[in-house]
């Protein structure tokens, strides 16, 4: 077995971090998504910009600033006190609330070229067959942005699995909670156990291969199917 | 005919009197452990002054340093956080040899953002109701291991474990105290102290005798074995100008 059981444990916590991560994600940014698809709104540019930033922040900032916001004398740390949760950095909610926003843009992104492909015609047909629009949504709408859903949610998860820089700065590296695969990786690398930090990086690298070569075997074939 | 001879021993001369001067000015491109950034900034200005040669500073994990070294990294001498990096890269023929030795012996202390938390004996850490407590990683960082070293000896490890955050090198172990998300940690006393005082929250210098000396060595790289520039800092760095800042950021020698 090249894995110890200390790299196993933080497998399963990338996993279940990215995981949890895509299932959120994909709940909360359809709406948001769909909104920025469809408004006219003048808030619809800053708030694009606002949801995209994650994307081009360096990680040490974002985990800069959510060390700071979550602390104990930041605003989100003293709401979160207030709710009695405690605060938030060194725990797996901290992370993945991190992760939400870290990787945010992954998932908004696809979506809404999914919707704004879309167009308004399809819609306005469903409503003249009686559809409400909640309907013409699920009936209409989710079938036709297949495509831009499955790639939110691989792209969010794979992208996940490689957060690094904002884990490092708010997780504390403690063991089953915040030590994923790629702080101990760095851990490894770090320590000269090379060795170890060979089979877990290789492993990175596979996974992030396939995982990639899978989702442009998907849209080719999609592509064909659907002209 | 003379006249261009006179021209061309004048050339000479000035090209030779060049030569000279880069050779008594020169460039040394130093590695420094991230705790010691602070002090090395101060000695390397005092240095510049006072040698006229150049000294161009990279800080970080001096893990990190080994690697780059071993990989080719044009760093000319390296200020360690430990004593084992300069010795293995001795061993492995990396070093200018026989120029190690110590320049810094670091101490721990167990430090609050919060003052009147910590006492000056460390009950805290057998009574205080605390969530977190903050340590370097003690399998990259020489505080790291020291506090671990510490609180074992004290035979409180096992209790206080399970409180553990870890940062990855001492200055992000500071960062986690210093924002008060853990309320207290193991730190250098170099980053708490200025002036000769610990001017913030509150503090437990933590007793030599409970961890073996954090000893800080340096070490000439091979590739400046001809560098001027890099034994002079050597000799400077242990001289008594430079022994009274190091002292006064709260490292012993």
């Amino acid at each position: 077995m090249p894995f110890s059981a200390d790299d196993l444990s933080a497998i399963w916590l990338t996993l279940k971090l990215a995981g949890l991560t895509t299932l959120l994600l994909l709940l909360l940014a359809t709406p948001l998504a769909w909104w920025l698809a469809r408004t006219t709104s003048r808030w619809r540019a800053p708030l694009g910009a606002v949801v995209t930033l994650p994307l081009v922040l360096p990680p040490t900032v974002l985990g800069f600033y959510l060390l700071v916001a979550l602390g104990p004398h930041g605003w989100i740390g003293q709401l979160t006190q207030f709710l009695g949760l405690g605060t938030l950095p060194f725990t797996f909610g901290g992370l993945l609330l991190a992760s939400l926003i870290y990787s945010l843009p992954f998932a908004v992104q696809p979506l809404q070229n999914a919707f704004e492909a879309i167009g308004p015609r399809p819609l306005e047909v469903a409503a003249t067959l009686r559809a409400t629009p909640l309907d013409a949504f699920f009936t209409v709408v989710l079938p036709l942005s297949r495509r831009g859903f499955v790639t939110a949610g691989i792209l969010t998860f794979a992208h996940t699995v490689g957060e690094f820089g904002v884990v490092l700065m708010i997780g504390g590296n403690i063991p089953d909670k915040t030590r994923v695969v790629s702080t101990q990786i760095y851990g490894h690398v770090e320590a000269l156990e090379y060795t170890q930090a060979h089979w877990l990086a290789g492993s990175m690298v596979l996974f992030s291969f396939v995982v990639l070569l899978g989702l442009s075997l998907l849209n080719r074939r999609h592509a064909r199917v659907l002209p | 005919m003379p006249t261009r001879f006179r021209r061309l021993v004048k050339l000479a001369t000035v090209a030779a009197t060049s030569l000279f001067g880069l050779c008594q000015a020169a460039e040394v491109s130093v590695a420094v452990a991230a705790n010691f950034t602070a002090p090395m900034q101060k000695i390397a200005a005092a240095f510049e002054q006072d040698s006229g040669h150049k000294v161009v500073l990279s800080f970080g994990a001096t893990g990190k340093f080994y690697a780059q070294i071993r990989n080719g990294a044009p760093f000319q001498m390296l200020l360690a956080a430990d004593d084992e990096t300069p010795a293995r890269l001795d061993k492995e023929g990396l070093t200018a040899p026989g120029s190690r030795f110590t320049y810094a012996i670091g101490k721990l202390v167990l430090w609050s953002a919060q003052t009147g938390l910590v006492d000056d004996q460390g009950a805290v850490l057998r009574t205080g109701h605390f969530e977190r407590l903050a340590i370097a990683d003690p399998k990259l960082a020489p505080y790291g291991a020291a506090a671990v070293e510490t609180l074992s000896r004290l035979g409180l490890l096992q209790t206080l474990q399970p409180r553990f955050v870890q940062g990855e090198n001492i200055a992000q172990t500071y960062q986690f105290v210093a924002t008060g998300n853990a309320a207290l940690g193991f730190v250098a006393l170099s980053q708490v102290m200025v002036d000769g005082r610990i001017t913030k929250g509150s503090a437990w210098l933590v007793p030599a005798e409970l961890h073996t000396p954090i000893r800080q060595d340096a070490v000439i790289l091979g590739n400046a074995k001809a560098n001027a520039a890099a034994a002079a800092l050597a000799a400077y760095l242990r001289s008594d100008k430079a022994r009274a800042i190091i002292r006064a950021y709260g490292y012993a020698l």
